[in-house]
């Protein structure tokens, strides 16, 4: 019996620690000698720091406690070879035709391969896979960008990790169809602590659509620790699309780690509908000259819900823009927390960078931190930042009203409104059409988790719809 | 009786603005209301509107018989009452087609009528875009966002040509205007008038009052309405200004 069974209270440094050891003993590790000292330093590093606690600056505002204190059951292991993936889901959003990936509880499922090369030399598939099949390409790249002093998290799942996806994408190559990559969780046997590991390869020149969604398809409280490493090279252009909709008591970490070379350029948007914690961290670092990152982002809370952005820029060489742009609707008593951190290195000059987060808080109960700052070291840069917290504008319900529209769709016309302009800046048209969608269904309060970001349950006796009522918006 | 103010007393902070207004006007009228700055009028505008931040302290009004005091501000709207506003409301993101859709709708369903269909609604806004020479597609556009002065009050009287309403109060809808658009905009105001409804102009000067030719004229001072006319009452206030008018309540 391998120790993927492993099962343990989350906040158990030591066990973790046995757990590493037993991995290493037993050979269980994949990915080769090299990552296996990675693996190594990152346990260390890991060890070293332990699970955040308020005390750490980045953590003051998040609260973890409940999770560490539970039992997760370590989703070390492959699937059991009956899943049928198929069954428990399938992508309906219509007319959006794209290259699947799914993960199930953080592993790889797929029926025929688990590494697909598509027309002109993309390949994408199952890390672990490609750490034997394609083993030059990720050697050269997989945990590079992580920097596990820095995150706690981020060296768990370096350390830990068994799969998750890898794509790559050659020199040249303008990938045509969006590839969407799912994770979802469902599990019978209990919570699942989940530590998906993503590899995204883009050559010089490239072009890639990525819509990467995280969902639930059962109550239980699981926890997700997710790690992306993107490298984007010169000129290539990644728009990057993160869904998340999942239960309310469930945890969702992901941290996405960029390096954007010479003129390339990056969209990263996170669309957070639903979850108990959600925490995304993006590490941007602008290292070719005339690079250009947007960090995007909506979410949507209620009841006690809690999201976090986290957003660190870069700019370490001349002539780079960066945007920062994240909105938030708070309801009852939930909690949000922004933090965006623009670094401006000494010979980054002509470097641009802009900066907002806007909330509104429909309650004074619901509560909203939000950290904007600038690090700037060289003299010709244009950069700004700004944070809002407010209520609806009294003028513009006043307005709406006067016309014979009542408070409620008043606020649900404002509110959408509000988080629309993030939307509006999808550029895959029906994936925009159908958030657009959901945004409103989960400003009226009908969205639940089985309607999936953007999966349906193909259980014939929970049928879905998806028909919104203008009217009523 | 369309509209019954009796008495109307109102304040904003402890200040009293309105201080004993009385008012009346039947379906089928036009009624002016001049008055320097700063005298009511547009307090006038928004407490029949409903306007939160204005207290009402004594009188009454009633609309069609009712208690229009009572009424939250949207049922005021569905009951037939339309404000044009001096200064239309900017609100980005919400585009004129939604929102003119759900306050239809919502009208309709106080009425107890089936929403629109989406061909008729959109052949209702394309008909009535024309009546204040809209060209612009308004679908995709933002209520009033990035509009001109003009675009602003032109949107204000395509969306009462839209709601159709029993009273229309137009506060200020001449300012910022230039002559071409003061005219497009009379022009769309005169042909919504007819015998079941009533309009109530509120305006500075005699200009808007050569296109839109009112019925009665009154003049409001001091929070009252201290002079009733005809039309050429309105000229005589252009010729004369609104000094002969506080001599003429000195000398009383």
């Amino acid at each position: 019996m391998a120790m993927s069974s492993y099962n343990g209270i989350l906040g158990d440094t030591k066990g973790i620690a046995g757990l590493f050891e037993h991995k290493l003993s037993t050979s269980e590790f994949k990915g080769g000698k090299a990552y296996t000292e990675i693996r190594k330093g990152a346990i260390a590093s890991f060890l070293k720091s332990g699970f955040p606690g308020k005390e750490d600056e980045k953590w003051r505002n998040s609260d973890i406690e409940k999770f560490l204190e539970s039992r997760f059951e370590f989703a070390e292991g492959a699937l059991p070879a009956d899943v049928d993936v198929d069954k428990i889901f399938a992508c309906e959003v219509p007319d959006l035709d794209t290259w699947l990936i799914t993960l199930l509880n953080g592993h790889y499922a797929a029926k025929n391969s688990d590494l697909r090369i598509l027309p002109q030399g993309i390949i994408i598939g199952s890390l672990s896979r490609a750490m034997r099949d394609a083993h030059e390409l990720v050697e050269a790249h997989l945990g590079r960008l992580v920097n596990n002093d820095k995150n706690a998290f981020a060296a768990l799942n370096s350390a830990l990790s068994g799969d998750g996806v890898f794509i790559y994408v050659p020199d040249n190559v303008i990938v045509e169809k969006p590839i969407q990559m799912v994770n979802v969780v469902n599990s019978e046997s209990g919570s699942l602590f989940m530590q998906p590991r993503n590899l995204v390869i883009l050559g010089k020149n490239s072009q890639l659509q990525l819509v990467h969604c995280d969902d639930s398809r059962d109550q239980a409280m699981h926890f997700t620790n997710a790690v992306t490493e993107f490298f984007i090279g010169d000129n290539a252009s990644l728009d990057h699309y993160k869904m998340q909709n999942i239960n309310d008591h469930s945890a969702v970490l992901h941290s996405g780690w960029f390096t954007l070379g010479r003129d390339s350029r990056l969209t990263t948007n996170a669309i957070s509908l639903n979850g108990g914690f959600i925490r995304n961290e993006n590490e941007i670092v602008l290292k070719g000259e005339g690079a250009d990152a947007n960090a995007l982002g909506v979410y949507l809370v209620d009841k006690k819900q809690h999201v976090e952005n986290h957003v660190h820029v870069s700019h370490l060489v001349p002539r780079c823009t960066s945007s920062e742009l994240f909105k938030g609707i708070l309801d009852d008593y939930s909690t949000a927390v922004f933090t965006g951190h623009i670094l401006v290195a000494r010979d980054a000059q002509k470097t641009e960078a802009y900066q907002s987060n806007r909330n509104i808080q429909l309650t004074d109960k619901a509560r909203v931190n939000t950290q904007p700052f600038l690090e700037i070291y060289a003299d010709d840069v244009k950069c700004s930042h700004g944070a809002t917290v407010g209520q609806l504008d009294a003028e513009a319900m006043f307005y709406l009203k006067s016309r014979g529209i009542g408070e409620e769709n008043a606020k649900m016309l404002l509110m959408y409104a509000f988080a629309s302009e993030i939307v509006q800046k999808i550029s895959i048209l029906n994936l925009r059409e159908r958030i657009d969608d959901m945004i409103k269904k989960r400003l009226r309060g009908e969205l639940s988790i089985c309607d999936q970001c953007v999966l349906h349950c193909s259980k014939p006796d929970q049928p879905i719809q998806f028909e919104i009522d203008m009217s009523k918006i | 009786m369309l509209l019954q103010i009796k008495n109307l007393h109102a304040q904003i902070n402890g200040k009293e603005i309105l201080r004993g207004v009385n008012l009346e006007v039947k379906a089928g009228e036009v009624h002016a209301i001049m008055g320097p700055n700063g005298t009511g009028k547009s307090t006038l505008a928004s407490v029949i509107a409903g306007r939160e931040v204005f207290e009402v302290t004594a009188g009454e009004v009633l609309y069609n018989g009712k208690n229009l005091l009572e009424m939250p501000v949207e049922q005021r709207a569905r009951e037939g009452i339309f404000l044009g506003f001096q200064y239309p409301v900017e609100i980005p993101g919400v585009s004129i087609t939604n929102f003119m859709r759900t306050a239809l709708n919502e009208v309709r369903k106080y009425h107890g009528q089936e929403p629109l269909s989406g061909a008729a609604f959109l052949a209702r806004m394309e008909e009535k875009k024309k009546l204040v020479e809209i060209q612009s597609k308004l679908t995709n556009r933002s209520v009033n966002e990035g509009f001109s002065g003009g675009e602003k009050k032109k949107n204000e009287i395509f969306q009462m040509a839209m709601l159709e309403p029993q009273l229309a109060i137009l506060d200020e809808t001449d300012s910022g205007l230039d002559i071409d658009a003061l005219r497009i905009v009379a022009n769309g105001v005169n042909a919504l008038r007819s015998k079941d409804n009533a309009i109530i102009v509120i305006t500075h000067y005699q200009r808007l009052l050569d296109y839109i030719v009112p019925d009665i004229v009154h003049v409001l001072f001091d929070g009252k309405i201290v002079k009733t006319g005809g039309k050429e009452l309105a000229l005589e206030l252009e010729g004369k200004g609104y000094d002969w008018i506080r001599k003429e309540l000195e000398t009383r």
